[in-house]
C-alpha cells in the first residue's frame, strides 16, 4: 500500500514512512532534489510549568486534510521547487510519543527547510485539531490561535518565521 | 430545515455532545451559520464566550458566519485550534 503524502490517524507515526511517501511520489523526479527536511513534533513533559502526564488529541478529520493541502498548495505557491508530507497523530499520546511528522524535499536546502518550518508553524494556525493537556492536578483544553485560513497576516507571519 | 451541528474540543464539553440536530424555523430571510451560532449560545450560554474566537465550517469547508445554509448542511464550530 503506497503511503499518503497527507494523512490524520490514531496509529503511531514514521518519519521514515513520510519521507519515503514523498521520495517515491511521481512529483519528485529522480535526482533532482539536493535535501530533505524533517520534522518530528514530540509530546513534552512540561507546559506553561504544568506537569504534563499525556494529551489527547481530536480533529475535525475531513477539513484538517483539506487544511493540509491548502498547506501544500501555498508551499508550491511560495516555494515552486518544494514539496511537502504530512502526519498528524490523533487520539491519546504518551509523553515523547511524536504527533506531528513533516517531510519537505526540494533541489536547495534553504527552500526544504523553509517548506518544512512553514508547514508545522500553519498547521498550528489553521488546522482544526486540538490538544486536550492532562497535567498534575487538572487537564485543559490547549486553544491557540482562531483558525482562519484566508488571514493573510497569519500566513505572512509563517512565512516571515520560515525565512528567518 | 434540519442541520447537523458539529462540535469539537471545549465546545464539545460545553454542549455534552459532538453532534446535535437541529430544527430550524424557516425566516423571513435566509438561515446563516451565524443564526445556528446564536441558537446554540442560547441554549448554552457558556458559548457565548466564544463568539469572537470561533471558527466555522460547512459541509467540511471553512465557511463564514454569513454562510446561507441549507437543509441537511453539517455545521462545525471550531474554538481556536492547537495542532502540533
Amino acid at each position: 500500500m503506497t503511503t499518503p503524502l497527507l494523512a490524520i490517524g490514531r496509529g503511531p507515526l514514521d518519519l521514515e514512512r513520510v519521507a519515503g511517501a514523498l521520495s517515491a511520489d511521481p512529483s519528485t523526479r529522480p535526482g533532482q532534489d539536493g535535501a530533505v527536511v524533517t520534522f518530528l513534533g514530540l509530546v513534552r513533559n512540561h507546559n506553561v510549568g504544568r506537569r504534563v502526564r499525556h494529551l489527547e488529541y481530536e480533529a475535525y478529520e475531513p477539513l484538517a486534510l483539506k487544511a493540509f493541502e491548502r498547506i501544500a498548495a501555498e508551499i508550491a505557491e511560495r516555494w515552486p521547487s518544494a514539496r511537502l508530507a504530512l502526519h498528524h497523530r490523533i487520539g491519546r499520546l504518551e509523553i515523547g510519543e511524536a504527533s506531528v511528522a513533516i517531510a519537505a524535499r526540494s533541489p536547495h536546502r534553504g527552500d526544504a527547510f523553509a517548506a518544512c518550518r512553514y508547514a508545522i508553524e500553519r498547521v498550528k494556525q489553521i488546522a482544526p485539531i486540538w490538544k486536550h493537556e492532562y497535567f498534575e492536578g487538572g487537564d485543559v483544553w490547549i486553544e491557540g490561535a482562531t483558525a482562519d485560513p484566508d488571514d493573510a497576516r497569519a500566513r505572512a507571519e509563517a512565512e516571515r518565521v520560515a525565512c528567518a | 430545515m434540519r442541520v447537523t451541528v458539529r462540535l469539537f474540543a471545549r465546545l464539545r464539553d460545553i454542549a455534552g455532545a459532538a453532534e446535535l440536530a437541529r430544527d430550524l424555523a424557516p425566516g423571513a430571510q435566509a438561515t446563516t451559520v451565524g443564526d445556528v451560532w446564536r441558537q446554540l449560545a442560547k441554549e448554552f450560554p457558556e458559548l457565548a464566550g466564544y463568539e469572537r474566537s470561533i471558527s466555522s465550517a460547512v459541509n467540511a469547508d471553512y465557511a463564514r458566519m454569513d454562510h446561507v445554509i441549507r437543509d441537511g448542511d453539517e455545521i462545525a464550530f471550531l474554538p481556536p485550534v492547537s495542532g502540533g
